[in-house]
C-alpha cells in the first residue's frame, strides 16, 4: 500500500474545500484561531465603511474584498489540508475493509466488514478464518495459530470459559468452530483517531500549536494596540486615519501568515503520517516525534537482517578447510533453518562443494534438540564407505561429546571459538567422529546502508541504542559494526522499560517499536512508541502510534514528519513576523503623506499612492497566504546537517528572505493596480 | 565622527569587557547563600545580624510565589513610608529649611520613582525636599531598589540554571547580601575615585561667589506672602533683577554619585546631573561614570554563563547586548555629528555638530556616548539635554527605552528583562530546528509564552495608552511646551521612561502638575512590577523543568547566529511596535527640519 500525493491541488480536494472555506466563516469556527478572527472582524469594518464612509468608496471596496479573500484563502488552506487527510484515511480504510466477519444475528449469519463490527457483536470463526476483532470465546473450543501476532508457531487452544477465552483479531482459527463476543470497540479504533484529527470539529490542538497560537494572539493584542492608539495620536497630529485604514495597517502587521496556515501545517503533519502507513493516536505523539533524541532499536530485523549466516570456515590444526567446509555442507544438507543454508552455500561458494543429493541411502540425519544443542549426520557403514558421525552445535556441546567418543580437543579451536565470540560472531564447532574439524563463524549480518542511516541520525542529535538478547561480546561487536551508539545486550523486556525510565530521568525524550504483549509497558513508557501492526493489540493499544507496513526503521522517517512539522511552524511565523518591516514601509508612509508632505524619502519602494501603497500591502498579505499553502502541505524540508547549520540555513530563507521578498512584492503588486487603474 | 571618538569607543567597550569577568565572579558569591567573598570577615556579622532583626531564615529558600511576594511587600512598605514622610516632613527632624510637605501627586509620583529604581524628578530637589526626605527617598532606595532588580535577575537565573526543583532563592537574602557584599563596598571605592577627580564630598553649607560679569534676568514679581504677582492680563507679572552673586551647591557629593549610577538609578545631586562641573568634574570621571553605569549589569551576564555552565551563552547574550549598544551609539554619534540643518543654513551651527544643549567639555561624541549610555540602561544620569538632540539623535535613547532597557539593562532588570526575549528567541527560532523548542534544556511550553509575552505587553500596553491618552486629554497637553511632533516626542518619551524605569526626560514637558505625576506613578510601577511578576511566573515554571541534555539536534544559545536572532527578536517583537508612533514624532520631525522647520 502506499499513497503517493497525485498533486497537490487534486481537483476532487480542491473543488470541495472552496466551499468549505466559505462554510468555515462561522465565527464559531473562527474564534478559535484569533489572528484570523481579528481579520473577519476588520473585513466586516471595513465592509460597513463602504457604506459609511463619504469619498473613497472604491478604495474602501477593494480594501474590504481583500481582507475577505485573506480569511477565505485562510480558510480553504485549511479545507484543503482537511480534504487531504480525508482522502487517504478513506483510502486505508477501503483498504482494511477485506477483513470479513460473519456476524451472528440471532441464528442468522451475515458477513460484514470487520471494521463495522461493534462492541458486544457475536462472530463465528470456523476452521480457516482470521478472527476478525478482539474478543472471548463465548462457545466452542478451536486451535488457533496466532503466529502473526506471537512468533510462536504452535498453535494454541482457545476456549470458552476460563484463562484461554481471549482470542486476538488478526489471528487465525486452524480447527474447530468458536463464537467469539467482540470486546474492542468499533473496529479500527486507531483509523477513526486518526481521521478526527484531521477533521476540524473535533481537532485538539498540540501543545506546542496551543504555545505558539498564545505567541500569535499576543502579537495580534500588540498589533491591536498600536493600531487603536494611532487614532489618538492622529488627532493629536492634525491626521484623520480613517478605520478601513486602520483595519489594513493591523491585518498587514498580525501575523496572518502564520495565523492562516497554522491548522494546515498541523493537518498535513498527520497526512504525511498517513502517506507512509502510520496511523497516530494523537497529534502530541506525531510533535513529541520531532524532539526524540533516543531511538531504542531491536536488533534482529531493524539493524541486522533477520538471521546469522556463515561467513568463514576456521580450520583445526592439521585439517584442510576444505575438509571442514566439506562435513560442515554434509552436516547442515537436512538443516533447513537458515544458518543452516548459509553453511551449505558458504561450502558451494569457497570450495565449490556442491550440493549433494540429500536423499543419500542410509543417511540419518540429527536434528537439533535443546538438550543435545547439536545437529548433524550419521552414515552407517555401506558400500565400502566407513561409517561416519558428523556434529555441529555449540562448542560446549561438541566438546563433550568428543570427550566423551575418546577424543581431544586442542587448544587452538578453543582459541578459534574464543576469537568468533570477540568478533561478535556465534561460534559452531564440528566434529566427525571424535575428530574435532574446526569452527564455522556464523556472523549477524548488518543491513545495508543501515551506518550511514545512523551517521544520520546522530548529525540530527539522535542516540541509538540497539537491543539484543545477545551476550555482551557479541552485542559489542554488531554495534560496532553497525555504528549505534549504545547497546543494551542480554535484554529482558523489563531491562528495556528500566532503560527508557532512566533515558527519561536524564531529560531524553524516547522513541521505541515492539510488537510483542511484553513490550507493552515498554511502549506506553516510551514518548513516542510504534507498534506493529502485526503486533498483539496490547502493543498496539500501548503505543501511541502504528506502522501498518510494520517496519521497525520507520522510526527515523516519523522523527522527520514531526521536525519538519515544527520547522514549518517555525519558519513561517519568522517569515510572517519579518514581513512585517516592509509592510511598515508601505503603510505609514502612505498613512502620513497627506499631512506630512516631506516624509516622502520614507516611501523607499516609491510606490504611485497612498491608495495605492495600502492597497497593494493588503493584496501581498492576502496572496502570500495562497502562496505558502504548497509549502504548509509539504512541509520545509528537513535535512540532518546538525541543528546550527538547518537554523542558518532557514534563517537565511525564511527570515531574511521574509525581510526582503515583500519589498519586492509588494512594489510588483503596486505596478500592476496602478497600470490597470484599480487606484 | 571622528578618530577620537573611535578611540574612545573602542577604549570604552575593551573597558567593560575586562569587568565584565571579574564583577561576574564576585556576583556568583554574592547570589550564593553560603557564598564567600574575602570581605566576609568585615561584614558577616553585619550580615547575621540583620537577619536576626528581620527574623530570616538564611538557609530556607523559597518557590517563586513567596519570592515575588516578599519583594511586592518590601516594596509597597518602603514605597508607603517614603510617601509618609515626603507628606509628613513638615512634621519630621532634620528640615532646618522648613519646607512644607509635598502635594499627595507629587509624593506618590516620587515615593514610586524611587522605589521603582526609575528616578524620575517632578521637583527640584534643593527647594522641596527636607534633609531627611533626602536621605531615605534617595540614599535608600537607591540601595534597596537596585538590589531588588538584581535579587530578581538572579532568582530567574537559578530558575533557569536548575531543574527538578521548586525553589528560587531567598528574596530577604539576596537584597541584604546584594546591598552589604556588592553595592557597599563598591560605592565606597567609587565615591573615593570620584573624589580624587575633583567631585565633592562634604558636609559645608552652599558657597556664595560673586560673578565676574553680572547678568540682567526677568523674574516673575513676587508679594511679601512669596506668591506670584499677577497682572491686569492674569499673566505674572515680570520684574527685572541683576544677579551679582551665585550660590554653588556643596554636600555628600561623591557618594550619592557612586550609587547613582552603580544602581543605574541616576537622579542627580544637582539639577544639571552629569553636565554639573562638580558632578562630572573630569574625562576621566565622565569615563568611569559610564562604564559604572553598565558595570554590574554587564557583570551579570557573566554571572548567567557561570551559573548556567555555558558561559559562551553569556558572553553571547552580552554580544547581542553591545551590538545593540553599538548600533545605539553610531546613529545617535552620527545624528549629532551631522548636526541641524536649520542651525547651519543660519551659519550658526557649531563646527563638529549639533552643540545646543550640550556641555562643551564633553561635546558630540561624549554625550552621544553617555545619552545611549544612561538611556540602554535604565539610568537616567544625564550630560547633556535630550531635548535638543536632532530627532534622529533623540530617537536613539527614545529607542533604547522602548526596546525594555534590555541592552545592558537597569541592575537586573536588564538582564530579566533581555532573558525574556531570550525565551522568545528560543521559542520561534527553536522550532526552525526541528525540536519543541527548549532554552537550555528546558522546553519552552505555551505557559512560558504566556508569562513572556505578557511582561512585554505590559510595556507596550503603558507607554503606548499613556501617552495616547495624554496626546489628546486636556491634562495631557496642558503641560506641553512644544508643539507639534517634538511635543509628541515629548510626551512619548515621559512615559517610556517611566514605564522603562529609566528617569531621564526630554525637558520641555510641565510634568509636574496632579494628572502627570499620577499617570507616570502607574507608569513606573506598570513597568517595574506587572512586568516583573509574569517574569517570575516564568522563573516558577523553568525551574521545575527537567533538562535535557544537549545533543546535535540541540538549538545553540550561544555563537553569530544565535546573537543574530536575539536581535532580530528584540528589534521585531520588541521595537516594531513603537514604529507608527515615533514615525508621527521624531521621524517626521526629522524631516520637517530637513526643509528648515524647528520646534
Amino acid at each position: 500500500m502506499t499513497h503517493q500525493a497525485s498533486s497537490l491541488f487534486d481537483a476532487k480536494i480542491v473543488v470541495p474545500a472552496l466551499g468549505d472555506a466559505f462554510q468555515k466563516l462561522d465565527p464559531r469556527l473562527m474564534v478559535k484561531n484569533p489572528v484570523m478572527f481579528v481579520t473577519l472582524v476588520g473585513a466586516v469594518l471595513t465592509t460597513a465603511g463602504i457604506f459609511t464612509a463619504a469619498t473613497d468608496r472604491g478604495f474602501i471596496a477593494q480594501l474590504a474584498v481583500w481582507l475577505w479573500f485573506t480569511v477565505l484563502f485562510a480558510n480553504f488552506a485549511e479545507a484543503v489540508a482537511e480534504g487531504r487527510g480525508k482522502a487517504q484515511a478513506d483510502s486505508l480504510r477501503k483498504a482494511r475493509k477485506d477483513t470479513m466477519a460473519r456476524r451472528l444475528r440471532g441464528k442468522v449469519e451475515e458477513r460484514v466488514a470487520a471494521p463495522d463490527l461493534q462492541k458486544g457483536d457475536l462472530v463465528v470463526c470456523e476452521t480457516g478464518d482470521v478472527i476478525p476483532a478482539d474478543g472471548e470465546v463465548i462457545e466452542g473450543i478451536a486451535s488457533v495459530d496466532e503466529a502473526a501476532i506471537t512468533g510462536e508457531s504452535a498453535p494454541v487452544v482457545r476456549e470458552s470459559g476460563g484463562d484461554r477465552s481471549a482470542v486476538t483479531g488478526g489471528t487465525k482459527v486452524i480447527s474447530d468452530r468458536i463464537v467469539v463476543r467482540v470486546t474492542s470497540e468499533k473496529g479500527n479504533a486507531f483509523l477513526d483517531r486518526m481521521i478526527s484529527m484531521v477533521e476540524g470539529a473535533q481537532r485538539q490542538k498540540t501543545p506546542n500549536e496551543i504555545a505558539l497560537t498564545i505567541l500569535l494572539s499576543a502579537l495580534t493584542l500588540v498589533f491591536l494596540l498600536v493600531c487603536v492608539t494611532l487614532k489618538p495620536f492622529g488627532t493629536y497630529s492634525a491626521t484623520v486615519f480613517s478605520v478601513p485604514v486602520l483595519v489594513a495597517l493591523l491585518v498587514c502587521l498580525i501575523p496572518t501568515t502564520i495565523g492562516g496556515l497554522l491548522s494546515a501545517i498541523g493537518i498535513s503533519g498527520i497526512d504525511r503520517l498517513i502517506r507512509r502507513n502510520v496511523l497516530a493516536t494523537s497529534g502530541r505523539a506525531v510533535e513529541a516525534a520531532g524532539d526524540i533524541d533516543v531511538l531504542l532499536l531491536d536488533k534482529t530485523g531493524t539493524i541486522t537482517l533477520g538471521n546469522r549466516m556463515a561467513s568463514d570456515f576456521i580450520p583445526a590444526p592439521g585439517v584442510t578447510a576444505a575438509r571442514l567446509a566439506d562435513a560442515a555442507q554434509l552436516a547442515s544438507l537436512a538443516d533447513e533453518t537458515p544458518e543452516g543454508r548459509s553453511i551449505a552455500v558458504l561450502a558451494k561458494e569457497k570450495f565449490g562443494l556442491r550440493g549433494r543429493d540429500v536423499a543419500e541411502p542410509h543417511a540419518k540425519f540429527v536434528p537439533f534438540t535443546a538438550q543435545t544443542r547439536m545437529s548433524g549426520v550419521d552414515f552407517p557403514l555401506a558400500d565400502g564407505k566407513e561409517a561416519r558421525s558428523i556434529r555441529k552445535g555449540a562448542a560446549a556441546s561438541v566438546k563433550n561429546h568428543v570427550l566423551q567418543l575418546g577424543g581431544t580437543y586442542p587448544e587452538a579451536v578453543a582459541r578459534s571459538v574464543d576469537e568468533v565470540s570477540r568478533q561478535g560472531g556465534t561460534p559452531l564447532v564440528v566434529a566427525d567422529g571424535r575428530d574435532v574439524l574446526g569452527v564455522i563463524h556464523l556472523k549477524d549480518v548488518v543491513k545495508g546502508g543501515i551506518k550511514e542511516r545512523f551517521a544520520q541520525l546522530r548529525k540530527m542529535g539522535i542516540r541509538t541504542v540497539m537491543i539484543t538478547g545477545d551476550n555482551p561480546l557479541t552485542a559489542a561487536a554488531i554495534a560496532a559494526e553497525a555504528g549505534v551508539d549504545d547497546f543494551m545486550a542480554q535484554a529482558t523486556p523489563e531491562m528495556k522499560l528500566q532503560r527508557i525510565r532512566e533515558e527519561q530521568a536524564a531529560g531524553h525524550l524516547v522513541a521505541m517499536t515492539g510488537d510483542g504483549t511484553n513490550d507493552a509497558p515498554a511502549l506506553a513508557q516510551a514518548d513516542v512508541g510504534v507498534a506493529m501492526n502485526t503486533g498483539t493489540q496490547a502493543a498496539r493499544e500501548a503505543g501511541n502510534m502504528v506502522d501498518l507496513d510494520s517496519n521497525p526503521t520507520k522510526l527515523i522517517e516519523i522523527v522527520e514528519i514531526g521536525k519538519q512539522l515544527l520547522m514549518t511552524r517555525g519558519s513561517l511565523t519568522t517569515f510572517s513576523i519579518a514581513n512585517d518591516i516592509a509592510k511598515y514601509f508601505a503603510i505609514i508612509p502612505a498613512m502620513l503623506m497627506v499631512t506630512f508632505p516631506s516624509i516622502a524619502p520614507l516611501n523607499i519602494m516609491g510606490l504611485k499612492s497612498p491608495d495605492s501603497a495600502i492597497l497593494s500591502a493588503i493584496i501581498f498579505n492576502a496572496l502570500i497566504i495562497i502562496a505558502l499553502i504548497p509549502l504548509a502541505l509539504r512541509g520545509v524540508a528537513y535535512r540532518p546537517i546538525g541543528a546550527l547549520a538547518l537554523l542558518q540555513r532557514n534563517v537565511l530563507i525564511y527570515g531574511l528572505g521574509g525581510i526582503l521578498l515583500p519589498f519586492g512584492g509588494i512594489k510588483l503588486i503596486d505596478v500592476i493596480i496602478t497600470t490597470l487603474h484599480l487606484v | 565622527m571622528n578618530s577620537s571618538g573611535w578611540l574612545q569607543l573602542a577604549v570604552f567597550i575593551g573597558a567593560l569587557a575586562l569587568v565584565t569577568k571579574p564583577i561576574g565572579l564576585y556576583l556568583v558569591q554574592v547570589l550564593d547563600a553560603k557564598g564567600r567573598t574575602w570581605l566576609d570577615p568585615v561584614l558577616q556579622p553585619l550580615e547575621r545580624l540583620t537577619y536576626r532583626i528581620m527574623g530570616v531564615d538564611a538557609a530556607k529558600e523559597h518557590d517563586w510565589r513567596r519570592y515575588t511576594l516578599a519583594m511586592l511587600l518590601f516594596s509597597l512598605a518602603s514605597c508607603v513610608s517614603t510617601y509618609a514622610i515626603l507628606r509628613l516632613q513638615h512634621l519630621l527632624p532634620l528640615n532646618p529649611q522648613g519646607l512644607g510637605p509635598l502635594s499627595p501627586d507629587l509624593a506618590f509620583n516620587t515615593a514610586v520613582s524611587f522605589t521603582t529604581n526609575t528616578n524620575w524628578q517632578s521637583y527640584s530637589g534643593e527647594s522641596t525636599m527636607s534633609y531627611l526626605s533626602q536621605m531615605v527617598a534617595l540614599t535608600l532606595h537607591n540601595f534597596v531598589s537596585a538590589s531588588v532588580g538584581i535579587g530578581i535577575a538572579a532568582a530567574l537565573v537559578r530558575a533557569v540554571s536548575r531543574h527538578s526543583a521548586k525553589t528560587i532563592g531567598n528574596f530577604w537574602v539576596d537584597l541584604v547580601r546584594t546591598t552589604y557584599f556588592l553595592l557597599l563596598p563598591l560605592c565606597l571605592v567609587f565615591a573615593v575615585v570620584l573624589v580624587s577627580q575633583g567631585m565633592i564630598q562634604n558636609f559645608k553649607p552652599y558657597t556664595k561667589a560673586r560673578l565676574v560679569e553680572p547678568i540682567k534676568v526677568s523674574v516673575e514679581k513676587k508679594n511679601d506672602k512669596g506668591e506670584i504677582v499677577l497682572g491686569a492680563d492674569s499673566g505674572p507679572v515680570m520684574e527685572e533683577q541683576i544677579v551679582v552673586e551665585q550660590l554653588i551647591v556643596q554636600g555628600p557629593m561623591a557618594s550619592q554619585v557612586a550609587i547613582k549610577m552603580l544602581g543605574t538609578n541616576g537622579g542627580g545631586y544637582a539639577n544639571a546631573n552629569a553636565a554639573h562641573p562638580y558632578e562630572n568634574p573630569t574625562p576621566l570621571s565622565n569615563f568611569l561614570q559610564m562604564l559604572s553605569i553598565f558595570a554590574i549589569g554587564s557583570g551579570l551576564t557573566y554571572y548567567l554563563g557561570r551559573m548556567t555552565k555555558n558561559q559562551a551563552h553569556g558572553w553571547s547574550v552580552w554580544g547581542a547586548m553591545m551590538t545593540l549598544f553599538l548600533a545605539g551609539v553610531l546613529v545617535c554619534w552620527w545624528a549629532e555629528a551631522r548636526g541641524n540643518p536649520v542651525h547651519q543654513s543660519l551659519g550658526i551651527a557649531a563646527l563638529d555638530g549639533n552643540m545646543e544643549g550640550k556641555e562643551v567639555r564633553f561635546g558630540i561624541f561624549k554625550s552621544a556616548l553617555f545619552a545611549t549610555i544612561t538611556t540602554d540602561a535604565s539610568c537616567g544620569a544625564v550630560n547633556a539635554m535630550h531635548d535638543s538632540f536632532t530627532a534622529i539623535g533623540g530617537v536613539v535613547p527614545l529607542f533604547n527605552m522602548e526596546l525594555g532597557e534590555v541592552v545592558i539593562g537597569g541592575v537586573g532588570a536588564g538582564l530579566y528583562g533581555m532573558l525574556v526575549f531570550v525565551v522568545l528567541a528560543v521559542f520561534i527560532a527553536g522550532l526552525m530546528v526541528g525540536r519543541t523548542p527548549e532554552y537550555l534544556g528546558k522546553k519552552i511550553h505555551a505557559y512560558d509564552v504566556k508569562m513572556a509575552m505578557l511582561s512585554l505587553l505590559v510595556l507596550t500596553l503603558s507607554i503606548l495608552g499613556f501617552t495616547a491618552w495624554a496626546a489628546v486629554s486636556p491634562w495631557g497637553l496642558a503641560g506641553l511646551n512644544n508643539t507639534g511632533p517634538h511635543g509628541l516626542s515629548e510626551i512619548l518619551y515621559a512615559y517610556s521612561s517611566a514605564t522603562a524605569n529609566n528617569g531621564s526626560a526630554f525637558a520641555g514637558l510641565t510634568a509636574n502638575t496632579p494628572w502627570y505625576n499620577t499617570t507616570l506613578g502607574l507608569a513606573m510601577l506598570t513597568g517595574r512590577f506587572l512586568m516583573i511578576v509574569p517574569i517570575m511566573a516564568l522563573a516558577g515554571s523553568l525551574v521545575q523543568k527537567k533538562i535535557s541534555p544537549p545533543s546535535a539536534g540541540t538549538f545553540p544559545v550561544s555563537g553569530g547566529t544565535f546573537i543574530i536572532l536575539l536581535i532580530g527578536t528584540v528589534l521585531l517583537i520588541g521595537a516594531l511596535n513603537f514604529l507608527p508612533v515615533l514615525a508621527l514624532g521624531p521621524i517626521v520631525e526629522h524631516f520637517l527640519t530637513a526643509q528648515g522647520h524647528l520646534f
